[in-house]
């Protein structure tokens, strides 16, 4: 069995992973490991952003930890982190129990349901630079939200054939609940280990670097560096002639990187507002490109 | 007949609250259109009802079937059906084909001639039969602002996915299907607290949901809360903060209502109230508490979706929650104090308005422009509306309003007030954005309207110059709010400024207030739509004399002279128009006395002339009523006129001489209200 709980009956923060990890692992979801790139959410993760395209079922779960450098306090806000770690579950298509199944999850990691109180209150999500939006709620446990489920209606631009739902597990947050810590240093992540002794650091010497020595100059480099190789890559698509072997997946990670600096320049303050509008644009160009090329050769696989 | 009672529940995943009650309303009226056009709808009762997880509409006495009719069938032309008295094959197969003998034929006129035909009866189609086929349609042709497919693309669109149905006439299953979901007799209970199988009938539904832990009505959560809240504050001598938004939210948010009190550390009371609140109502949706001065208490009322909180572990969330966000707030307080508004100004560059329009530091430089000079026209100081003005979007840059955008002017009026500006200057930034609906007050002082108006009047005019005008539903800059708060803020506050010569550059701006004006004069100060036309036909500009002008027709409209009057001039306006004469135009045309006939003519022209100067010298000192009486007294001349005098002489300089009179007349005369538009009784019946 995995976790066990403590003395005062509280699972650690690694228990609750593992835990939600087994329980989707269960309802036949592929239990992945995080995506090895900064990523400012799980959805833009390949799992999640090209799984969730064309007509295949595919059932995903996994922590990716999430990175917005925009979010970061030094590490002296008790609730606010520069990085945390989301549980992402896609299935699609989404079953017809999905809220069920969800909200045993939260009895599977502890919650008595019958003693708190639930409420799907209107959320709907939608990330521009990936061109994707969808409709949901965030989930609110006892007046904290600590879900946002979202039924996708587009990503990459394109509307989705099968409707999957995601559910986002904000796991800094149930377990600061669970074990009724009121900061996220607080917490247990394994027996007389705390968050904070994982992690704190981290976040001290990111927000540094985040707000104060990050090169500005560089990162724009580096935008641009990682801009123009996918784009290369999408120019070269259309001509390529064996559509299974082009390395899609690489052109999409340098829409992640794009995307990731971009958050970086904007934490730095880089990015003007008449220039922000712009940048968004370009990257969520690059990402309806490899969205597009991704489902032609989805096709191409599938007739060969 | 025999009626049945009938039950339609669509059970849904949770619904927007602000949704539900347009939701309800839209279901209603489509089923009512419905029940009309199928015959029936004679007597029905309907009512609707819902929760976060359903709709639902109850009929008690739903009509089993539609009422029986006969019509006439037409056969074969009498010509074709009948050779030398006898029936012939074409009578005998029509004869067949209705099931009757063909002595039972009878022959009708019609307007192509005379034709064979029968009568018969078509029995009513059983509602049942008729509402199986219509209601999916009925059902997913709800309005809702935004909605969703949820198994794949081109499925049925609705608000949230579909779970389940129930559809019952009578003990009948009423049969159809939505997205894979077939319509049954079994409802669904509290998601937590009830079962998951309710078998129902339309006579047990309210009470088998009841047993499961969903007050179906939602008068009924509202009373439950209502009463929880009573019962909670009983002896602790806390007062509740009404809020009815609030309360209609949470009636919508919950199947099972139950309040709670919970408080949080009475330190956090050392931040501004605006900012506690706006935390515990906006982000939290929890009532604020007073205590017997009318103090903000450190306590609040928080309503969960389930029966009840024994062990307190709900409370205990909640109060950890509220913590968390005020520890942010009073962070963001300590933090924006940093730097002082004047010294974010520049900072602004950095804040878009809108793309076109620049940055929120053009706009405020806009907006000190615009307020300076509305302060000049009505010769008050301009220099705290300058400063206001440029100050009063400076909280966007502060962290606070980053984090909870409501507060957007109110931290500015704060911040200022904390810094040392005068309270004209930051009472004015604190209420700028006033009125943000109709029953919100305009802002309290001279300066503070006069910044409100600068802030919407650059929003309408940059909008509108670069084509962003609301369409339908579609107002993403909330135009239609914003012009409605300068009406207000003009009319409410008595400022006598030139609104159309301000925005005259722009015609459909002009055009849009004109709109504006209509609906606010019509539907918010009770004025009728014939009088706030004939007054805005009349010209307008300074509102406040719209406002006296209107007053002044709708006292004089039941004298007796005024009607009959009004009739006169829009015959005046007809013969003018008639003759080519533009009636609006203002050159002044000229009367020859000489030629005037004795008699009616030259009295009318005499009593105009007597008329005119008292008229003018009423109006000059706005005083409307008289001026208007003066004009009404009129009418005896001007009806003796039309008795006696032919308009159209033969001679054609006497013509146009009449003509010109009339014309001087009405243009005299239609300064304050164009006559022409009343409706009068007359016309109307």
């Amino acid at each position: 069995m995995i976790g066990t709980q403590n003395g005062d009956g509280m699972y650690a923060f690694q228990d609750i992973l593992m835990k939600l990890k087994q329980y989707w692992g269960e309802r036949g979801c592929i239990v992945q490991e995080p995506y090895d790139l900064e990523v400012g959410a799980g959805t833009m993760c390949p799992e999640t952003f090209l799984r969730v395209l064309g007509p295949e079922p595919y059932r995903v779960a996994y922590i990716q930890p999430s990175r917005r450098p925009a979010d970061g306090r030094y590490g002296e806000n008790p609730n606010r982190l520069y990085k945390h770690w989301q549980l992402q579950v896609i299935l699609k298509p989404s079953p017809d129990d999905i809220q069920e199944q969800y909200l045993e999850s939260l009895q599977a990691i502890g919650i008595d349901l019958r003693k708190h109180d639930i409420k799907f209150e209107e959320d709907n999500w939608e990330s521009p630079t990936l061109g994707a939006w969808g409709i949901g709620w965030q989930v609110m446990l006892d007046g904290l939200e600590i879900t946002q489920f979202t039924y996708f209606q587009q990503c990459g631009g394109l509307d989705l054939e099968v409707v999957p739902v995601e559910l986002t597990y904000g796991m800094e947050r149930l377990a600061a609940f669970l074990q009724n810590k009121s900061s996220v240093y607080e917490i247990e992540w394994a027996p007389g280990v705390t968050y904070g002794d994982v992690r704190l650091a981290d976040e001290l010497q990111f927000s540094v670097y985040n707000f104060e020595l990050a090169d500005i100059p560089t990162l724009w480099k580096l935008f641009d560096l990682h801009e123009g190789e996918c784009r290369r890559l999408l120019d070269a698509w259309p001509g390529y002639p064996d559509k299974r072997r082009f390395p899609l997946l690489a052109a999409y990670d340098h829409v992640l990187k794009c995307s990731h600096l971009f958050n970086l320049l904007d934490s730095r303050g880089a990015i003007s507002v008449t220039e922000r509008v712009a940048v968004i644009g370009r990257v969520r160009k690059l990402a309806v490109g490899v969205a597009e090329a991704w489902l032609e050769q989805k096709r191409a696989e599938a007739t060969a | 007949m025999r009626r049945l009672p009938f039950l339609l529940e669509v059970g849904v995943e949770e619904i927007p609250d602000r949704m539900i009650p347009s939701a309800l309303e839209d279901l209603r009226s489509s089923f009512e259109r419905l029940a009309a056009e199928q015959g029936l709808a004679d007597g029905l009762l309907v009512r609707t009802d819902a929760t976060p997880r359903r709709l639902v509409l109850q009929v008690e006495n739903l009509p089993e079937r539609q009422a029986d009719r006969e019509e006439w069938v037409l056969g074969p032309p009498r010509s074709a059906a009948f050779q030398e008295g006898r029936p012939t094959p074409a009578a005998e197969g029509f004869a067949r084909k209705m099931g009757v003998a063909v002595s039972d034929l009878i022959v009708r006129e019609t307007p192509r001639g005379e034709y064979v035909a029968c009568r018969r009866s078509i029995p009513g189609r059983p509602a049942r039969e008729i509402l199986s086929e219509l209601l999916p349609g009925l059902i997913l042709g709800i309005h809702f602002p935004k909605t969703m497919y949820w198994p794949g693309k081109g499925g049925p669109r609705f608000i949230r996915p579909i779970r389940w149905l129930v559809a019952l006439l009578g003990d009948q299953v009423v049969p159809f299907e939505i997205a894979g979901v077939r319509t049954g007799n079994i409802s669904r209970g509290h998601r937590l607290l009830g079962s998951a199988s309710i078998p129902v009938t339309p006579a047990d539904y309210a009470e088998q949901l009841r047993r499961n832990y969903v007050l179906v009505a939602a008068d009924e959560r509202r009373r439950k809360i209502e009463q929880d809240i009573v019962r909670l504050l009983e002896g602790t001598g806390l007062r509740l903060r009404p809020d009815p938004a609030l309360l209609t939210t949470l009636v919508y948010l919950t199947e099972y209502p139950t309040a709670i009190l919970g408080s949080f550390d009475a330190e956090f009371l050392t931040l501004p109230e605006e900012v506690l609140v706006t935390v515990m109502r906006h982000h939290q949706k929890y009532f604020s508490l007073e205590d017997a001065q009318g103090r903000l208490a450190p306590y609040f009322i928080a309503v969960l979706n389930t029966d009840g909180d024994p062990e307190g572990l709900v409370r205990q969330g909640h109060e950890r929650v509220l913590r968390a966000r005020f520890n942010d707030a009073r962070f963001f307080w300590e933090v924006d104090q940093h730097r002082k508004l004047e010294d974010r100004v520049p900072m602004l560059a950095q804040v878009t308005y809108q793309a076109r329009l620049g940055t929120y530091l053009d706009k405020a430089r806009r907006m000190a422009r615009l307020g300076r000079r509305l302060a000049l026209l009505l010769k008050t100081d301009p220099a705290p509306v300058e400063r206001a003005a440029l100050l009063a979007k400076c909280d966007l840059t502060t962290e606070m309003v980053k984090e909870f955008t409501e507060l957007q002017g109110i931290m500015g009026g704060l911040y200022a007030r904390r810094q040392g500006e005068p309270e004209e200057v930051w009472r004015a930034i604190y209420e700028h954005y006033r009125p943000e609906s109709m029953d919100d007050p305009i802002p309290s002082t001279l300066t503070g309207c006069l910044v409100a108006l600068a802030d919407k009047l650059d929003a309408l005019q940059g909008c509108f110059r670069l084509g962003l005008v609301p369409s339908g539903s579609r107002d993403p800059f909330a135009l239609r709010r914003a012009a409605q708060g300068v009406v207000r803020i003009l009319v409410e506050g008595n400022l006598a400024l030139p609104l159309r010569r301000l925005i005259a550059r722009d015609a459909a701006l002009v055009e849009f207030f004109e709109d504006r004006l209509r609906y606010y004069f019509r539907e918010v100060r009770g004025f009728r739509y014939d009088e706030v036309n004939a007054v805005l036909a009349a010209g307008w500009d300074d509102l406040t004399d719209l406002e006296s002008r209107l007053t002044a027709l709708r006292q004089v409209r039941p004298t007796e002279n005024f009607e009959p009057l009004a009739v006169s001039f829009k015959r005046i306006k007809n013969i003018l128009r008639q003759a080519g004469i533009l009636a609006a135009s203002s050159e002044a045309r000229a009367v020859r006395e000489e030629i005037l006939e004795a008699g009616p003519e030259r009295e009318l022209w005499q009593a105009f002339q007597r008329l005119r100067r008292q008229v003018a010298r009423r109006r000059r000192r706005k005083q409307y009523r008289e001026a208007l009486e003066a004009i009404a007294s009129l009418r005896p001349a001007v009806d003796r006129f039309f008795d006696k005098v032919l308009v159209n002489a033969p001679d054609p300089a006497i013509r146009e001489n009449r003509l010109n009179m009339l014309s001087r007349l009405l243009q005299e005369f239609s300064s304050i209200a164009d006559f022409s538009e009343i409706v009068t009784t007359q016309e109307e019946n």
